[in-house]
């Protein structure tokens, strides 16, 4: 296998490969045509399929998500991508409001069969206006589905299997993957959505994680390894629903837990990992369970600064070492 | 307005200051001393320069992340947003903001915002809270053509129209928001036309000329403080370099580029001052050394700053405030 495909590449491979094959794809966002899109992802489109599918919108977030939905609830499948999840602030009435509750509201008349991507993560220095790591907020909503893409495959399968969704997909790639490289299988069988996959089994301490700091963590736990630590790695990958077999399977092996999230810990997906391990598997714990958040302030610009206040390999280390006493 | 020799020689330092400030910064992002977005103003400086010498200090500011200009020509020290630019404790937001979040409250100076038409509602709280204190001020409010097409310019514009409130609007029309012509985002291109729907008293002006937009400044800050409610500028004007450091400008033909270059801000004013026969007496060649001076000590400052002690990292999350 070649090593050579980026994330963003499989992004637009997807995207390519949806619109090629279904007429009522279409992209539409800012700078998503003309620019090439914010983190390039569609170079290229707006010259294969012509403006008519690869429409460059005004800044309008929150016209042009809703507009998404209309179109979708009249027969298109539209890909909505919003340039960060800053942006989707300004759109946040349209999905919380219209796509996630049209389907309960219109009892089970009208699905929304909307896709929505956006980047996200902070590492970049770029302040308290565009760092942050929402998608946590999003799986509080009941009728959307959340996807975090960490892996080059996922983030070529996640456009297919969140298309193939009758309902409202968001799919959050962070923005410091879309070079990260690796390799698709374009014809295997997409792992569905709500299944959490163990990126390397281990025995003394499941790491549940997501996005960026699925890679942390496996940093982590190849350090670890060296101290005879022998860490269980687990992607979500999905936030909503959250796979909790998978979870809990892995509670009853290890018995103990650490969650790494880009999120703040208070109100926030890592607290619901949590609450569900404790709901589920109390009694399998031997330890209280540990998080790796980012610390509780709106992100600073000072690298120093923002080093310290995101999770780090060496603070998830840190976290196990303790766990084990050691 | 008048164009005196003093004026001539302020404008001209001003946007020289401006335009060498950023070459600076574009130095130092390459040696990784400034980091994150850097959007650079160069082009568009007589517009900042201008519109600042409208105000007196009771005045209140609210820019975008292309904000340098403003807060250079505002007064925010060199030094200050240098040592922002670094992430030193000594930069005007101590290194929290970074280039799109400068601060600086003792001139009034409110950002620094990157949420594009973030600012404008902010600013229709400003006015009104003068306009309740019976406070005889402008807030300005500064934003791109990008702005234009967000639910809270209209929401804004309406609200101080309706309330009529001392804020004066300006739109930087540079034709692109990011990569996007303003042609593919705009049903009605004409900017200024859009506030006077909301009967906003309203105008198009030439953003390359700083005479031109001190004039419109002038009046328009007169008018708003005579109690006759919001004023909008649309400012014609271009940016010369990408839209921040990473942008290949695959959105526009070099010839544009060249063409707007002509109008060069600082040409036009040469040129005008040429005209005029002031030009002689500016001596540029001093101006250009007291600026590098400015600007050498300004990174040395920078350079010899300090970093924020990592365990103030949760700071000014909330008000310290005594409960005792
Ligand atoms: C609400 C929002 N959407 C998108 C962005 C990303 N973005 C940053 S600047 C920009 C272009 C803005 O263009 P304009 O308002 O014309 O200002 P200019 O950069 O030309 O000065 C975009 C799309 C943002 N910062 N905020
Ligand atoms: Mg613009």
């Amino acid at each position: 296998m070649d090593n050579t495909t980026t994330y963003r590449e499989a992004v637009r491979e997807a995207i390519r490969k949806a619109m090629t094959e279904n007429e009522s794809v279409f992209l539409m966002g800012e700078d998503v045509g003309h620019y090439g899109g914010c983190y390039a992802v569609s170079m290229g489109l707006l010259d294969e399929f012509g403006a008519q599918r690869i429409i460059d919108t005004p800044l309008s977030e929150s016209s042009f998500t809703g507009a998404g939905i209309g179109a979708a609830l009249n027969g298109m499948r539209p890909i909505v991508e919003i340039m960060t999840v800053n942006f989707s602030l300004l759109a946040l009435d349209q999905i919380m409001n219209n796509a996630a509750t049209l389907l309960h509201m219109s009892g089970g008349q009208l699905n929304v069969p909307l896709v929505i991507r956006m980047a996200t993560g902070g590492g970049k220095q770029l302040a308290a206006q565009h760092s942050h790591s929402l998608e946590g907020w999003f799986a509080h909503i009941p009728g959307l589905k959340v996807l975090t893409p960490a892996t080059v495959q996922d983030a070529y399968d996640m456009v297919g299997l969140a298309l193939a969704d009758p309902d409202p997909v968001l799919i959050f790639e962070n923005a410091l993957l879309y070079n990260s490289k690796g390799s698709i299988d374009t014809q295997g069988t997409p792992v569905p959505i709500g299944k959490a996959l163990i990126h390397k089994a281990g025995k003394d301490i499941s790491i549940f994680t997501y996005g960026i700091s699925l890679f942390k963590a496996l940093e982590a736990a190849e350090a670890l390894a060296k101290d005879g630590i022998d860490v269980e790695v687990i992607d979500l990958r999905s936030l909503r629903p959250l796979d909790d077999e998978t979870v809990m399977n892995s509670v009853k092996k290890t018995h103990k837990v650490i969650i790494v999230d880009e999120g703040w810990k208070s109100g926030s997906i890592s607290a619901e990992i949590m609450a569900r391990i404790n709901e589920q598997a109390f009694y399998e714990l031997d330890a209280p369970m540990a998080r790796v958040c980012t610390v509780e302030v709106p992100l600073p610009y000072a690298k120093h600064l923002e080093d310290a206040a995101l999770p780090q390999p060496q603070k998830i280390v840190d976290t196990a070492r303790t766990m084990m006493g050691k | 307005m008048e164009l005196d020799l003093m004026k001539a020689k302020e404008f001209y330092h001003k946007m020289l200051l401006i335009r060498r400030f950023e070459e600076r910064c574009v130095e130092l992002y390459s040696n990784q001393k400034i980091r994150g977005f850097l959007h650079l103003y160069i082009g568009e400086e007589a517009i900042a320069v201008a519109l600042m010498d409208a105000l007196t200090k009771e005045d209140a500011v609210l820019a975008t992340y292309r904000e340098h200009g403003y807060a250079l020509a505002r007064g925010v020290s060199c030094e200050s947003i240098m040592a922002e630019m670094f992430g030193k404790v000594e930069g005007c937001s101590r290194g929290r903001g970074g280039s799109m979040h400068l601060f600086d409250a003792s001139a009034r100076f409110y950002g620094g915002s990157a949420i594009v038409a973030g600012a404008l509602p902010l600013a229709v709280g400003m006015a009104l809270a003068d306009k309740m204190q019976k406070r005889n001020r402008v807030t300005v409010c500064v934003f791109g053509d990008g702005a234009v097409a967000e639910g809270e310019f209209h929401e804004s514009l309406n609200l101080a129209a309706l309330w009529k409130l001392p804020v004066l609007f300006v739109c930087e029309n540079n034709l692109y928001a990011m990569g996007t012509a303003l042609k593919y985002t705009e049903s009605e291109t004409e900017i200024y036309k859009k506030a006077a729907s909301y009967k906003i008293s309203s105008k198009q002006i030439d953003g390359m000329s700083v005479i031109e937009v001190a004039k419109a400044a002038k009046r328009a800050v007169e008018d708003i403080k005579d109690g006759n409610g919001p004023v909008f500028l649309e400012c014609l004007t271009y940016r010369f370099r990408a839209h921040s450091m990473f942008d290949a400008e695959l959105y526009r033909e070099k010839a544009e580029v060249i063409e707007w270059k002509k109008k060069d801000p600082l040409l036009v004013f040469e040129n005008r001052l040429k005209e005029i026969g002031l030009w002689s007496e500016v001596d540029a060649t001093a101006i250009e050394d007291a600026i590098k001076t400015a600007i050498d000590k300004a990174v040395e400052f920078a350079e010899n700053g300090t970093l924020e002690a990592l365990e103030d990292l949760e700071k000014f999350v909330y008000s310290e405030v005594s409960h005792g």
